[in-house]
């Protein structure tokens, strides 16, 4: 299965210690992930347990006070530059999509290419069919987001990320909004994606994407990572009680 | 089959809406006779506006007088309106030599052919038009009224009035108002503290003043702040006053509708790679300047309306002009007819700064609010 794959050595993301409060709320506690190249992760545990609090400081939309973090080769500080360089090989996916609702969809997945990698616009246009073609929507690439469905709109931002083509995906809860007959066309995107060898972490509560799509899957609790480990193992066989109690609420319904 | 089991096999047809619901019979019954109130209401209604308007009616148009020299020529009863239409044209142009007032016409025909271009939308070039409107129109309009080259000679502004005096403060006003006003929301929504003390002081100052004061300020205490052979022109004075008074209100209405854009439009900006600049001039300003264009149109009405401010510093706009004309003893007790057209002048530009918004919040609606 997927969790026996040769992976590449390169590390694409590493979390040394990494630390964050809110005020005086510690909201993560001595988090160390590291991430190689083409490896999918998936990062489930109850709300609160700053699941997507870890992934949002990977490309600080959350900056993190203690610990480093290194992402394609570049150090995560608080130089703007390397915020930027980060940023641009980082995509990322968000629950409630965020498309920008006064730019056709078109115009959503070109504007990045166009402003921050100076691609000009008639080649910027040609990515961005390209990538709408991946995630079968072209027919709606002049109309605007209010006018799609959910589905179709994260089908768009998954578009919208890769026409930046970047080394590393973040997904933060991204079929959570979706009307249930909605999620499945997403997921499919992301498999897809996944066995094209994008490294990705996600944040999901989708157990049957991360059984089938994850190398390893991490378990977070109280802004901790409590367990990790290959999906059958992890599933089948969970060693920490929190977790075991996790799987079982999420699982049994 | 039991009883509780009901199946449709043959979908319903559509069928047309009852007679007497629809078309103008149908709308006047059901918003206008639709209760006895309402019929008692409709009916009170007519009845006012037959008393107040038959008898407008008959000053304003029918009994009124239109053309002339003097008084003498108002023999009728009505309004007489022969008192706008003989000073018409200072009216419009002040005190500005009248062989030269095809100047300030060339200007301003300009400006609104600029102006249409660029509001109808199947025009093309908008670009270009917005870049001669923006950049190359002020230095031609500088040089039209007041000249000083280019073979023209020059107007001193102590000579500008009327109409065109009110139009040249308020157009400059609003094009200046809005970037300033917009750099100082952003200033104000800074995370850079004096970049942000700045703002906020600047903006609760001027708000705080009123535009009065700001032009007595501007008229009179600084030339005592400036070496007497630095003369500004007094027009300048009052522009510069009323811009700054502006953009003070201008970034209250901008920030406003920045704090209506969510902060996963930010995000994804962010995480796409934007830099502040690009992030807010790209996503967040066009959305929030949607949104906010009731509040820069009420704006832009105040600032058009508080321009007659200007003649207590000595500035005859339209209102001063007209006010200087009733004063002339030829023509007094004519007062209604002369401040009734200027509340109608006013009334026409700032009506259409407003049916323009209107439009343009339909023409920028783009399906629903999606996050």
């Amino acid at each position: 299965m997927s969790n026996t794959r040769q992976l590449d050595d390169t590390v694409m993301v590493e979390m040394r210690g990494v630390n964050k409060w809110y005020g005086q709320f510690h909201v993560l506690k001595d988090v160390n992930l590291k991430v190689r190249k083409g490896e999918r992760i998936v990062i489930c545990g109850p709300s609160g347990s700053g699941k997507s609090t870890t992934i949002r400081c990977i490309n600080r939309l959350e900056e993190h006070q203690k610990g480093d973090i290194v992402v394609a080769d570049t150090v995560l500080n608080n130089d703007l530059k390397n915020i930027e360089t980060i940023r641009r090989e980082v995509g990322m996916v968000f629950q409630h999509f965020n498309l920008f609702p006064h730019l056709t969809v078109l115009e959503n997945c070109a504007l990045a290419p166009i402003w921050v990698r100076k691609t000009p616009r008639a080649e910027a246009e040609e990515i961005a069919m390209k990538y709408l073609r991946r995630v079968r929507i072209e027919e709606q690439a002049l109309k605007y987001p209010g006018q799609l469905s959910g589905g179709q709109q994260q089908r768009v931002a998954i578009a919208r990320s890769l026409c930046m083509n970047p080394q590393v995906m973040l997904f933060d809860e991204p079929t959570s909004a979706l009307d249930p007959e909605m999620i499945k066309e997403v997921l499919d995107v992301m498999i897809e994606l996944a066995e094209e060898g994008m490294t990705m972490l996600c944040v999901t509560h989708e157990m049957g994407f991360a059984k089938t799509v994850a190398d390893r899957v991490i378990f977070m609790d109280k802004g901790q990572i409590i367990e990790e480990n290959v999906p059958d193992e992890f599933f089948n066989n969970p060693q920490s009680e929190r977790t075991q109690a996790f799987l079982s609420q999420i699982l049994n319904h | 089959m039991s009883d509780l089991s009901k199946v449709r096999h043959e979908m319903l047809p559509d069928l047309p809406p009852p007679e007497n619901t629809t078309g103008p019979i149908g709308w006047v019954r059901r918003h206008l006779f639709s209760s006895v109130t309402n019929t008692v209401l409709t009916l009170f209604t007519l009845y006012i506006l037959y008393i107040l308007l038959v008898p407008t009616i008959d000053w304003a148009f029918l009994k009124a007088d239109w053309f002339g020299e003097t008084r003498d020529a108002c023999t009728s009863g009505g309004a007489c309106w022969v008192f706008v239409t003989s000073r018409f044209s200072q009216f419009l142009y002040g005190f500005y030599p009248e062989d030269l007032t095809w100047r300030i016409d060339l200007a301003f025909i300009l400006l609104a052919v600029q102006l249409a271009w660029l509001m109808i939308p199947k025009l093309p070039y908008k670009g270009i038009v917005s870049i001669l409107v923006l950049f190359v129109y002020p230095i031609v309009a500088f040089y039209l009224l007041y000249g000083g080259s280019f073979g023209l000679d020059v107007v001193e502004t102590h000579k500008w009035g009327g109409l065109s005096l009110t139009l040249v403060l308020a157009v400059i006003g609003i094009v200046a108002a809005l970037p300033f006003g917009v750099l100082l929301a952003l200033g104000r929504r800074s995370e850079m503290p004096i970049v942000k003390s700045f703002c906020v002081v600047y903006i609760e100052l001027w708000r705080g003043v009123p535009l009065i004061t700001v032009l007595f300020m501007a008229s009179v205490m600084l030339p005592l702040f400036v070496p007497a052979e630095v003369t500004f022109d007094k027009l300048l004075r009052a522009l510069i006053g009323i811009v700054m008074f502006q953009s003070a209100y201008m970034a209250e209405v901008v920030r406003g509708g920045l704090q209506a854009i969510p902060k996963g439009q930010y995000e994804a900006a962010q995480a796409l790679g934007l830099n502040y600049w690009k992030m807010m001039g790209l996503v967040v300003l066009p959305q929030a300047l949607k949104l906010m264009i009731p509040g820069i149109v009420n704006t832009f009405i105040a600032l058009f309306k508080d321009t007659s401010l200007v003649l207590i510093i000595g500035l005859f706009d339209l209102l001063a002009i007209v006010q200087a004309g009733l004063t002339d003893p030829k023509w007094l007790g004519y007062s209604v007819e002369g401040y009734a057209f200027v509340a109608l002048m006013f009334w026409i530009f700032c009506f259409g700064m407003s049916k323009y918004s209107q439009h343009l919040e339909r023409h920028f609606h783009t399906g629903h609010g999606s996050r």
